[in-house]
């Protein structure tokens, strides 16, 4: 909004931004130095904020009792198949819903997403019984369909209220042109709908990443993701903070800078369809 | 797991390999399910010594107790498999030995010394005389204090102490002002946190959960009594929020001499002796767990142990690391790296006439109370279950967790002992008709 | 544009989304309905290789006759309600100042939106232990150095202290969407509106938040989907305790704590009901605001 705003105003909301700004990045900041402590200067009263002996004494132990690169690496697997998959999947059903809609579009896109109210741990045992039948349990592919699945409702529909953005003369004039529907989509459709799509991905991958329910109760010592590690920091014997802080800062950091890298691109698909 | 064949064909390949050197039929890789207490840490860390004995080796996956506990419970009743070792408690064991899920202990190495385990934690970790897991460490539970707040008070604490005695010295080493607290007791909710310590503090008061028919007994007096002195004790000298401290909170308040007297678990001893993490190591005494006149002390038994799922493609080479783990020779190990105070207590009879072990300060006190416990008559009156701070059946951690949930909301000041009471003698036999005992 | 042939194609296309999702929903349905006419108590030996007995709709009452069942409801809504109301009237008040001229836009948007990519096991530890620890906490200190008594929040306050965790995950969510929604606002019109000397809260009245609308119907339709089966943040927390047991934790219990899957699937076939009740009642309002 290009209005005009005296030096003052703009002064007054940038010290409001950024004091409710740091409010709100605060626990995650806290962590962080609580990570650079001693597990007894964690606890100290009064709070350190700044100046305590910083120590990289926390990650050393952390990492000398779990092999952070292990989990990282099935995080990123897990994450990171489970949103291709889903893309894969939802492209084609978005597309056709954006553009050939029929009377029962809306009532299909709502259902896809009460699937997504099902309550996980009522449908622990069946799931459970399912992959030992299919012989997925503890494997990276089957914690991928399952993360999929979960998510697919979600790709499906910001997916289709990008699509439904797209002019539909452009497909018309394509399709004058004589282009097949697989070219359509692959090179009219799609990178014009780009910056949806990458967006969508980046939606998904965090969901992926912080999924903890099905990621922990599927998974044994191959395909356990950064969750199950936390899962063995959360309350240790004696005084844990720093330790606990170290691990959270570690399971968390990929996922936040790769957020912090690409918010622009985040933030643009993040709409769903909700801004017309 | 998916690639069973590929499994045991790279398994081939790879002991074909590693036979020679370890000299050894298979060499095998464990998938253990363990626990992220202190003990089980550091034996992940001298897996190597393992793995270079046997060449079998070790995949650890390391929860923490609620989770681990679903993790493996889910697992063993579907016959998952995704274990090869579990870490189970003594309640889980006599349970699943019972079901046949569990593979039988009873053709270890004579080397091993079966003979040698404590009789109290044999027993528990059997089921109709067979043993189904090794304990890799066993607890009891006592008084620990500080001596020098107890001097302060001008009280003298007792070998032995009673209820009425904890309560006067907590009360008299109770300084709010400074930040201490006379007694620091597990009040969060759950079956084997503050719903263990409810269940021994009852035992002592007269209290059981079940008559003879499976009746629960929270409307007896007794269960008012028990709740009410603990309350009330709590009010005068405990710390804040204590409704939802646990072991480890109360650990941690104990090490930064927050507790005049913490009675809990006697494996704590060696951590708030330890002046790496306890900021009163050298403050600290030991009691047996108080009792209130009725012959029954108020302290439980534990063990952590090492169980083989029925059904495991690598039964030798698991028990291998359950004989390995729970050995002798592992003691020596951790004592020749970390010291006696901190080598696993509480699983062997020869630990314990060591005399290098003697001279740690709470050796004996552990001894004595593990002792003391009796799991077949675990309070005053007769009961129809096996098992101090808890009812070794399946129904029991479920019904347990919301009775402790119940009673937390009393010490959280949320409802009153009487309608706590009321509610937990409620859905207890509610539970308990579901599964048809009643 | 809508031929025969782009008709069938179009069918083609959904199919693997919609037979995928409908082989995921029916599966697990299907056996969660099986087993809620069953007795199933794995840790009795019961198994489904060995067959289960049918016990007709016993599961069902039982699970209603519960005294923790009406709680639960009751604790759900509150929670996801609760938590509805502070992410859409915080997120609005943010949203509104961000969109303000201010040096440093970028940054404070990277720190408003951190929050929403903590895993919720991580935060709901962070809050609980670095926070709300009665002693050690943060909080704790605060209070503390006010001169007040400090809060025992998860006991004490245990509702409001979930509520306001979530809320922290979800407020950065509410707050990006509602934000696009402004920006895309029509600046002549509000400009329009401010010449007329219209004051600011009647503007925001009758310009800004009719504009919004939209977007606060998304946000309360993802947010309820997600809130309705939040579960971590109370397992690591409070564990179900003092008055914070939803219908999902209820069913953890009676599915992992008290193995009893027969009930436990009864209470999952509940949710399921529940989840439709909503889902029909968000779609009424949605449905218009959708199109």
């Amino acid at each position: 909004m290009a209005r005009a705003v005296t030096t003052k105003q703009k002064i007054m909301f940038t010290a409001a931004a950024w004091s409710i700004g740091l409010l709100i990045f605060f626990p995650i900041l806290w962590t962080v130095l609580t990570s650079f402590k001693t597990e007894a200067q964690a606890i100290n009263d009064p709070p350190l904020f700044l100046f305590f002996d910083w120590t990289l004494e926390n990650y050393s132990v952390v990492q000398e009792r779990s092999n952070y690169m292990k989990f990282l690496w099935n995080s990123v697997i897990i994450a990171g198949g489970s949103t291709l998959l889903g893309i894969i999947i939802a492209i084609p059903a978005a597309w056709s819903m954006a553009f050939t809609p029929s009377r029962r579009t809306k009532d299909i896109l709502l259902w896809m997403l009460s699937t997504k109210m099902l309550p996980a741990v009522g449908v622990l045992y069946p799931i459970y019984l399912l992959f030992i039948e299919l012989g997925l349990l503890d494997s990276r592919f089957g914690l991928v369909m399952v993360l999929m699945l979960i998510n697919l409702p979600i790709i499906v529909w910001m997916l289709y209220t990008y699509f439904r953005e797209i002019p539909g003369e452009i497909l018309e004039a394509a399709r004058m042109d004589g282009a097949s529907l697989k070219e359509e989509i692959l090179y009219v459709l799609t990178p014009m709908a780009l910056p949806g799509i990458a967006s969508t991905v980046l939606l998904n991958i965090i969901l992926a990443w912080n999924e903890a329910f099905w990621t922990l109760n599927l998974t044994a010592a191959n395909a356990a993701p950064l969750t199950a590690f936390i899962a063995s920091y959360s309350s240790p014997e004696g005084l844990f903070f720093a330790k606990l802080s170290a691990a959270s800062t570690m399971a968390i950091a990929p996922i936040l800078i790769l957020g912090w890298f690409s918010q622009k691109q985040l933030v643009r698909g993040l709409t769903f369809g909700a801004v017309k | 797991m998916k690639p069973k064949k590929l499994n045991i064909l790279a398994g081939a390949v790879i002991a074909g390999s590693l036979s020679a050197m370890a000299g050894n039929a298979l060499a095998e890789t464990l998938t253990i399910a363990t626990v992220n207490n202190g003990d089980m840490i550091r034996m992940q860390k001298l897996t190597d010594d393992f793995t270079n004995k046997t060449g079998h080796k070790v995949e650890w996956v390391t929860l923490e107790e609620n989770v681990l506990r679903q993790r493996v419970t889910t697992d063993i009743t579907t016959r998952g498999g995704a274990f090869d070792i579990m870490t189970i408690g003594m309640y889980e064991t006599p349970i699943w030995g019972k079901n046949g899920w569990l593979v039988a202990l009873n053709d270890l190495s004579a080397s091993y010394d079966v003979d040698d385990i404590l009789p109290a934690m044999r027993s528990g970790l059997s089921y109709d005389g067979t043993l189904y897991a090794a304990p890799f460490y066993g607890e009891s539970s006592m008084v620990m204090y500080r001596t020098d707040l107890m001097q302060k008070a001008g009280l003298k604490m007792p070998k032995a102490p009673n209820w009425q005695f904890i309560r006067k010295a907590a009360a008299a080493m109770t300084d709010r002002a400074n930040d201490i607290n006379g007694v620091c007791l597990r009040g969060k909710a759950g079956w084997g946190e503050g719903g263990a310590f409810i269940t021994v503090t009852g035992n002592s008061f007269g209290a059981r959960w079940f008559d003879e028919n499976w009746n629960a007994q929270f409307d007896q007096p007794e269960w008012a009594n028990a709740l009410n002195f603990f309350v009330g004790m709590m009010k005068e000298s405990g710390p804040a929020g204590y409704a939802t401290n646990g072991f480890n909170e109360n650990l941690s308040l104990f090490q930064q001499g927050k507790c005049g007297m913490w009675i809990d678990a006697t494996v704590a001893a060696s951590f708030v002796t330890n002046p790496k993490d306890s900021t009163v190591a050298d403050k600290v005494g030991f009691a047996l767990a108080p009792d209130n006149g009725l012959g029954k002390r108020s302290n439980w038994l534990w063990a952590w142990a090492l169980a083989v799922p029925a059904g495991s493609q690598k039964v030798d080479a698991a028990k291998q690391f359950i004989e390995w783990a729970t050995s002798k020779e592992y003691i020596e190990l951790v004592a020749s790296k970390e010291g006696w105070a901190n080598v696993p207590p509480g699983a062997r009879t020869s630990l314990y006439q060591n005399p290098n072990y003697k001279k740690v300060p709470f050796a004996q006190m552990t001894l004595d109370s593990i002792n003391a416990a009796d799991p077949q008559n675990p309070t005053v009156k007769p009961v129809p279950y096996v098992g101090i701070q808890f009812v070794a059946i399946p129904e029991f951690a479920g019904i347990a967790t919301e009775v402790s949930q119940e009673f937390s909301a009393v010490y959280a000041g949320q409802q009153s002992v009487a309608e706590a009471l009321r509610k937990a003698q409620a859905l207890t036999n509610d539970a308990m008709e579901a599964a048809g005992y009643r | 544009m809508a031929t025969q042939h782009s008709r069938s194609a179009a069918r083609m296309m959904m199919a693997p989304a919609v037979i995928l999702l409908l082989g995921w929903m029916l599966v697990p349905l299907t056996m969660t309905l099986f087993f809620s006419f069953k007795k199933y108590l794995p840790l009795r030996g019961d198994s489904v290789a060995n067959g289960l007995d049918w016990v007709g709709f016993e599961n069902y009452v039982r699970f209603v006759g519960s005294s923790s069942f009406w709680p639960s409801i009751q604790a759900t809504l509150v929670i996801v309600g609760g938590v509805l109301v502070i992410t859409v009237v915080l997120g609005i008040l943010l949203a509104l100042l961000l969109d303000r001229p201010m040096w440093g836009q970028g940054i404070v948007r990277i720190l408003v939106i951190s929050p929403f990519f903590v895993m919720p096991t991580v935060s709901g530890l962070v809050w609980k232990n670095m926070f709300m620890d009665p002693i050690n906490g943060l909080l704790a200190h605060l209070y503390k150095f006010f001169g007040a008594e400090p809060v025992q929040w998860l006991s004490q306050a245990s509702l409001e202290s979930i509520i306001m965790i979530v809320s922290w995950q979800w407020l950065p969510f509410a707050t990006l969407i509602l934000l696009t929604a402004i920006q895309s606002l029509d600046s002549e019109q509000l400009e329009a509106a401010e010449m007329d000397g219209a004051p600011v809260i009647k503007r925001f009245w009758h310009i800004i938040l009719p504009h919004m609308s939209r977007a606060i119907t998304v946000v309360i339709l993802i947010q309820t989907i997600f809130l309705l089966s939040i579960f971590a943040e109370i397992f690591v927390t409070t564990a179900g305790a003092f008055g914070t047991k939803t219908l999902t934790y209820l069913i953890f219990q009676r599915v992992l704590e008290s193995q009893n899957v027969g009930l436990g699937s009864a209470g999952g076939v509940y949710a399921i009901i529940l989840a439709n009740i909503v889902a029909i009642f968000l779609m009424r309002i949605v449905g218009k605001n959708l199109d």
